[in-house]
């Protein structure tokens, strides 16, 4: 407690240090080193308690309503985690992105202060234990990436990315505040115990209501479909530093919002897990695929985060069937698995967007048709990029394959569920399960192949030059937490079974058994993946001696005898994914359009390769345009003449004295 | 050292399947065919070449073949024999070993791609495409294979043989995997692996650009690749857990033997899909994978 008291402080006197310094180079020093200060703090103090351990204070507030109520417990710990790692790292990077003049450079100041109230936000959000203040952080914390967002507003796309972020993030905050409110009234409390309590009692009437408004307003948060629009479009425009940490730290806060809510709701009934379960894999078979087919690296990881997110759901969604079966294994082994997902996901998808931040400060672009040969010209990041994808696709020897294999265990353990339908269902997933790890090997596949091997595309990415030691420290930090992850893969799983074991109505004794079950499946697979790495060094060794011995020579790549390759006849992102895209019409959407002359002789023609969304296209954009014209009619009444208003108050009064009089 | 034995006797007979495949095609056309270890000679004439790289590469094209080769190798540690268990089991392992084979894949996509050749760019594409659908189905028939089984480990599920009521649905699982085996190690009706310069392959392009022990690493890895989905397919069907060590051994090779004869008699009568076609026999797999699950578990 002592420790997250020091952080919030940190980042409080970061905000306040910056703003005072306005557009001078001293905001992107002090800024950044509170924001790090903070962090670096925060995480000593979660490591540095025990796993179980749960404190509790409670502050004066000067509200008439709820009470500033904050505490630690597993599951906040573990939550907090990712948000402190990638603070420290995004903190740094940012100081490095940013320094130096450019046109944004007078909101420097502005910009690490909204940087250090979202870290603020998020610690705050993750500790709260009583409703209102839950949302005041909330709101705090929703709102500050609108200003991060929006640092480069100079570009139409990052004005309309922010708008769009600012809609999502309040839709799903409207239904939050109905969720909380409703709950509040009926519990007659705003502690998050009251509501546990009266949830226990029965008190709460209409639970499958809150259930759904908690799941709509944590699933904008989240990005889960169909509410990931703001995913795609926010992640590319906002600087990198900022997408690190809203993608690793703030979309998680979703996930964390949903677990408290169900913990206040009491024993779930099974229709709410197969809703979840269903829910995270239309995301992540949609994320995955959608990310597929796209050729922006940025919106790819964005895409990448609503697959990941979608598995999380669904890790979640088996722990809620679990439970309510009784089968308390099934329980622990997909809640465990959602929670550990959420700490892989975390360390991954921040070292990739930091990679790709590098990537565009360099090249000046992250499509993939700028990109091409980028890890001889920037080794390390190349190298990293790499290293990540590969642990995001899930494969071992990194840590993504831990999460994914403890959601496999939860299904098989869940196909001794009683009745047909839990079998279907669980055999359902897994075959999903598979499919989303073989399409997101293909994504990842494309994205580091494509953007960091074979030939540079562009005369910008063929000087790529990497920024020097400080732009790189934060990448290699985070490289350092992936490797961690996978060694430590066993501890990081008993941190996630902790918080799992106080998920209430949890039965200890084979909850406990299947944690004891899954840590001794993680240890051996640590061991293989140990194996692995050994005998791959080993057979790169005997390689290159022998290659030493017998001689090694460069030459062109060979052209089947064709002798003018240039870098423009390499395959394309869109070329890479024709075939799935042929496959999957429907989810990938990919469209493509050739206009050539129909002459007999060949004149410039024109190839267009695009993936729209369709969830937006057909979905979203007629329901807002239908807001924008309802709201264009209400004009009429706002017309900026202020006597005018006055006389609106002055009816409204008079209406409502005549109505209760 | 039982446990070891038949991860030792694959690691020294694999690459005996591509010579009896070879043989059994060539017999087919009515030819002499290649030396049986034809592949044996290959492996050590590679391994005492030096390496051409191109001027593109980076790290990745060295590391592909190695990481992909180690892969495999660990993919096999969880592989049961015939007379005793694998030497690491538990429960959710098949998982491992397809992700071991899905990293040994992406190694060498990445290594494909650094040449930044087109040819070798689109047999890329087109094995991370084919074996993403050909997951699922895997993971399906796996699940199928577990429905009785003591653990839901390789070693668990496999060896039981066909036990129960010995109902269609039953035999439909090696079938399935056998079509798995093919799509996965690139064989006709998928990819053709004779050819190297068509504009359908998918394997061979891929590695149009890797020469001396890289070549080596990545042909000996497609052998143990190919050794692991037909003992797969083998170990779905026989028995060979209730037979005697030397009774389950004999039957185990004669299975594998079985499996290579199908595999060339296969390539030697069918020709090569239309890559559209592709999914559609996967998609078939699956849902036959999928029906059987159904009625397993029905019944």
């Amino acid at each position: 407690m002592e420790w997250l008291g020091l952080s919030l402080a940190c980042y409080l006197i970061g905000a306040i240090c910056a703003v005072a310094c306005g557009g001078r180079e001293a905001a992107n020093r002090l800024g950044p080193a509170g924001a790090l200060a903070g962090s670096l703090a925060g995480l000593a103090g979660v490591l540095l308690s025990p796993a179980s351990a749960a404190s509790h204070i409670v502050l004066p507030w000067g509200l008439p309503l709820g009470a500033f109520s904050l505490g630690l417990d597993p599951a906040s710990r573990l939550f907090l985690l990712p948000v402190y790692v990638l603070g420290a790292a995004a903190a740094v990077s940012g100081a490095s992105a940013l320094a130096g003049h450019d046109a944004c450079s007078d909101r420097r100041g502005t910009h690490w202060f909204f940087f250090n109230l979202l870290l603020l936000g998020l610690s705050l959000v993750m500790t709260a234990r009583d409703a209102v203040c839950f949302l005041i952080a909330w709101e705090i914390m929703s709102l500050a990436p609108f200003f991060l967002i929006s640092l480069h507003d100079d570009e139409s796309e990052v004005r309309e990315a922010a708008w769009i972020y600012l809609v999502a993030a309040h839709i799903g905050a409207a239904c939050l505040i109905a969720f909380f409110t409703l709950a509040m009234v009926q519990a007659g409390g705003s502690s998050f115990e009251t509501i546990a309590a009266a949830a226990g009692d029965g008190r709460l009437t209409a639970p499958a209501l809150l259930f759904l408004l908690a799941l709509a307003g944590f699933a904008a948060k989240i990005g889960l479909f169909p509410f990931h629009i703001w995913l795609p479009e926010v992640y590319p425009t906002a600087p990198s530093h900022v997408t690190a940490v809203m993608s690793a730290g703030m979309i998680n806060v979703g996930v964390y919002g949903l677990w408290r809510a169900l913990e206040m709701l009491g024993p779930p009934v099974a229709w709410q897990g197969w809703l979840l379960v269903g829910l995270g894999l239309v995301s992540a078979l949609f994320g995955i695929l959608r990310a597929q087919g796209l050729g922006g690296l940025k919106r790819l990881l964005a895409y990448s985060s609503v697959e990941n997110m979608g598995l999380v759901c669904l890790g979640l969604g088996l722990g809620l069937v679990g439970r309510a079966a009784g089968d308390d294994a099934v329980a622990m082994l997909g809640l465990c698995g959602a929670l550990f997902h959420v700490l892989s996901h975390a360390a991954f998808k921040g070292l990739l967007f930091l990679c790709a931040g590098e990537v565009l400060l360099v090249v000046g672009s992250v499509r993939i048709a700028h990109l091409g040969g980028l890890a001889k010209r920037m080794p390390l990041v190349g190298g990293l990029f790499l290293l990540a994808a590969a642990g995001i696709a899930g494969l071992p020897p990194l840590s993504g394959f831990i999460g994914e294999l403890v959601l496999a265990l939860a299904m098989l353990a869940g196909l001794d569920l009683p009745g047909l339908l839990p079998k279907v269902g669980m055999a359902g997933a897994l075959a999903a399960l598979a499919a989303v790890g073989g399409f997101a090997l293909a994504a990842f596949a494309k994205a580091g192949g494509l953007s960091f091997l074979g030939q540079p595309r562009t005369p910008a990415a063929a000087k790529a030059q990497s920024r020097g030691r400080l732009a790189e420290a934060p990448l290699v930090f985070l490289a350092v937490c992936v490797v961690l992850a996978a060694l430590f893969a066993p501890a990081l799983l008993s941190l996630a079974g902790q918080a799992a074991l106080n998920f209430p109505g949890m039965d200890l004794a084979p909850a406990r058994a299947a944690l004891t079950m899954a840590l001794a499946t993680t240890r051996t697979v640590c061991l293989i993946s140990a194996a692995l790495v050994v005998l791959a060094a080993a057979l790169l060794l005997l390689r290159n001696r022998l290659t030493a011995a017998h001689g090694r020579r460069a030459a062109p790549t060979w052209g089947c005898a064709y002798t003018a390759p240039t870098a423009r006849m390499q395959y394309t992102a869109g070329s890479f994914v024709e075939p799935t895209a042929r496959i999957m019409p429907v989810p990938m959407g990919m469209t493509i359009q050739l206009d050539m002359d129909p002459g007999l002789f060949p004149a410039r023609a024109t190839l267009t390769v695009a993936t729209p969304d369709a969830v937006k296209n057909r979905f979203f954009t007629p329901i807002f345009e239908a807001v924008a014209r309802g709201c264009d009619a209400l004009k009429v009444v706002q017309h900026g003449r202020v006597h005018l208003y006055i006389l609106y108050v002055l009816a409204t009064v008079v209406a409502l004295l005549a109505w209760k009089l | 050292m039982n446990a070891l034995t038949h991860i030792v006797a694959a690691l020294v007979l694999a690459p005996l399947i591509p010579g009896i495949i070879n043989r059994v095609k060539a017999r087919m056309a009515g030819r002499v065919g290649r030396p049986l270890l034809q592949t044996y000679y290959d492996l050590a004439k590679l391994i005492q070449k030096g390496v051409v790289v191109s001027h593109t590469a980076t790290w990745m094209l060295a590391a592909g073949p190695a990481v992909s080769l180690a892969a495999v190798g660990c993919a096999l540690l969880l592989l049961p024999g015939p007379a005793s268990p694998a030497p690491v089991s538990f429960t959710g392992d098949f998982m491992l070993a397809a992700y071991c084979l899905g990293l040994s894949r992406l190694a060498l996509i990445l290594a494909a791609l650094d040449t930044g050749s087109s040819f070798e760019g689109m047999g890329a594409s087109r094995e991370a495409a084919f074996s993403a659908l050909a997951e699922p189905v895997l993971f399906l028939s796996f699940l199928v294979l577990a429905v009785g089984a003591p653990e839901i480990s390789l070693s668990g599920m496999l060896g039981r043989g066909l036990t129960g009521v010995l109902a269609p649905e039953r035999l439909f699982v090696p079938l399935i995997l056998f079509i798995v085996l093919l799509t996965e190690n690139c064989r006709i009706p998928v990819d053709d692996p004779t050819t190297h310069l068509e504009l359908t392959m998918i394997h061979e392009v891929m590695v149009l650009d890797h020469s001396g022990p890289d070549m080596a690493f990545i042909v000996y890895g497609a052998a143990l690749k190919l050794w692991f989905f037909a003992a797969l397919t083998v170990l779905a069907v026989l028995p060979v857990r209730s037979l005697s060590p030397a009774a389950g051994w004999a039957a185990f090779l004669a299975g594998m033997l079985l499996v290579t004869v199908a595999i060339g008699l296969v390539e030697s009568v069918m020709a090569r899909l239309r890559l559209m076609r592709v999914p559609r026999l996967l998609g078939g797999a699956g849902a036959l994978a999928a029906l059987s699950l159904v009625l397993t578990v029905w019944r």
